[in-house]
């Protein structure tokens, strides 16, 4: 029944699709740390970046974001991110492109949940004498990341199926091979079964441990 | 300016921030500076790149209007067909009977497990192997029914999470005058929480806005982004330039609509009349698993998971 998916590299690409979730998703979480840090800073300048970053990176389209790190900047400015192989462009690319457009929304989470730590705990940190980046640092973050583990766990579970876009520049991940095996073989509902159930595989035990976890983790108040 | 985090700043404070101002501003300067003579290197920023979207209504007739309709009629045919659905599924998923409740539940959980370029191309190719939709309108329909799909089952979790919002003495209410349950659900529940639901669906609008994309990149469908690359090749390679527009248009776009969804949530939190709590933009979230529904609290948030 399913002989059709000999001399495909299903795990291959499935693979493809992890290591672009895993690495997007941990440089979404730096650049978003450091974009919520700017949106709750005393400078006004770095206040308005992170507001503008988040506001215009939010509503472009992952695909455009994508297609342009493929046609603007390796084809037409010629950035191919230190490496020559096509194909490794291709996958930095396209993981600079998800890092990008997922940071602005590991930014918001961070940020409501920054807004969920009660005003004196802050006010008690300063009157200890701690400075904002203490603050931020030692008393504000690190409740925040506990109480926001569930809406990150939700941005990360968008951000593997977002890898898929990847398909758009020529990534062989998931979506691409589905692709060329719906075109070369006559097996559309099995290739599509199969493809779905290796989502499901990756998004519901994501959900479900980081569910766990975020109930374990979160400040009881 | 003071906040939870720091106070009204002293000289000393203030000195500090000037200097930080200035460091991040030689920093965005630098990064600045780095674009523009890339973009320069490779005459990008040449008149003769960015002339045609100013000076000649060409580009403008014949890619990028054309395209930004085919963007908006596949959104709002997406729209209009999984808003009914979704209310549909997401009552199902409420349902006293096993039989509706679970099979509903199930469907909304698949569909939302599930990236939709996968859904697009599974529909694009089923549309060609079982149907005779001609070639031209193929793309169209996969990419509604895709948006339709996984947005369809979005929607019947914000549907789920308005009805779930109102307080259970609404259907006391009703019970003790005497409705039954599709009058109570049609009567009393329904209308009360399509006002707390407004904001979290006009936010999803900008997903499936957003979503149209990948039916240009990946399926042929003549939307926004295909026409960059029949503009670049007509106006002499101006990738730059038309990515420019096409962004700014898309964000001109969606910004309309984010802003109004929070300035709608942010009035009817104001002026609430029933005691249902206001649905945010990021109330019902990405996928995963039976994932609780988060009925934000008094803190904003933004766009959250539901919103990528």
């Amino acid at each position: 029944m399913f002989d059709f998916l000999e001399g495909y590299d299903l795990l291959g690409a499935f693979w493809v699709t992890v290591k672009l979730a895993v690495y997007s998703g941990l440089g979404s979480l730096i650049l978003g740390t450091l974009l919520a840090g700017m949106r709750v800073s005393p400078v006004p300048l770095m206040r308005g970046f992170g507001t503008a970053y988040v506001n215009f990176v939010r509503n472009i389209p992952l695909t455009i974001i994508i297609v342009f790190t493929s046609l603007g900047l390796f084809q037409t400015l010629g950035v191919s991110l230190g490496v020559e192989d096509f194909t490794d462009v291709n996958f930095r690319l396209a993981v600079l492109g998800l890092t990008v457009y997922t940071a602005a929304f590991v930014c918001e989470a961070l940020r409501s949940g920054i807004n969920t730590v009660p005003v004196g705990q802050a006010e008690a940190a300063r009157a200890l004498g701690l400075s904002f980046t203490q603050v931020l640092r030692l008393v504000i973050l690190p409740q925040a990341f506990r109480s926001v583990v569930n809406p990150l766990a939700n941005v990360l579970i968008a951000l593997t199926k977002n890898t898929t876009v990847a398909a758009a520049i020529g990534v062989v991940e998931a979506a691409n091979l589905m692709k060329t095996m719906i075109e070369a073989e006559a097996q559309l509902l099995l290739i599509s079964a199969v493809f779905a159930f290796g989502f499901i595989c990756l998004t519901l035990p994501t959900g479900l441990i980081l569910g766990w976890v975020s109930k374990k983790v979160a400040v009881k108040r | 300016m003071t906040s939870v985090l720091y106070d009204a700043q002293g000289p000393r404070a203030k000195q500090r921030n000037i200097l930080y101002t200035v460091l991040f501003l030689v920093v965005l300067a630098a990064v600045a500076w780095w674009v523009y003579d890339s973009l320069n290197a490779k005459h990008q920023l040449d008149w003769i790149k960015w002339e045609p979207f100013f000076t000649s209504s060409q580009p403008w007739e014949t890619y990028l209007w054309p395209g930004l309709q085919e963007t908006l009629k596949a959104a709002s045919l997406a729209l209009v067909i999984a808003l009914p659905l979704g209310a549909l599924f997401g009552i199902g998923r409420l349902s006293d009977h096993r039989w509706v409740r679970i099979p509903s539940g199930a469907v909304v959980e698949f569909f939302r497990a599930i990236p939709v370029l996968i859904l697009m191309i599974t529909a694009n190719a089923a549309f060609s192997e079982y149907t005779d939709i001609s070639s031209e309108l193929r793309p169209l329909y996969a990419v509604v029914t895709g948006l339709v799909l996984y947005n369809a089952s979005v929607l019947a979790e914000i549907v789920r999470a308005g009805i779930l919002s109102l307080p259970r003495g609404q259907t006391d209410a009703a019970k003790a005058i005497g409705m039954r349950k599709g009058q109570t659900m049609r009567h009393v529940l329904l209308p009360q929480s399509v006002t707390a639901m407004l904001p979290a669906i006009v936010s999803q609008i900008v997903v499936i806005v957003k979503d149209t994309a990948l039916g240009g990149a990946v399926l042929t469908f003549p939307e926004l982004l295909a026409s960059v690359r029949p503009m670049s090749a007509n106006y002499g390679a101006n990738t730059i330039a038309c990515f420019t527009v096409i962004a700014v248009i898309y964000i001109a776009l969606n910004f309309t609509l984010t802003s109004f969804a929070s300035w709608l949530e942010g009035r009817l939190r104001r002026g609430k009349k029933s005691t249902g709590a206001v649905l945010g933009p990021g109330t019902v979230e990405a996928a995963g698993g039976t994932a609780p529904i988060s009925v934000s609290g008094d803190f904003k948030s933004g766009a959250g998971g539901g919103g990528i």
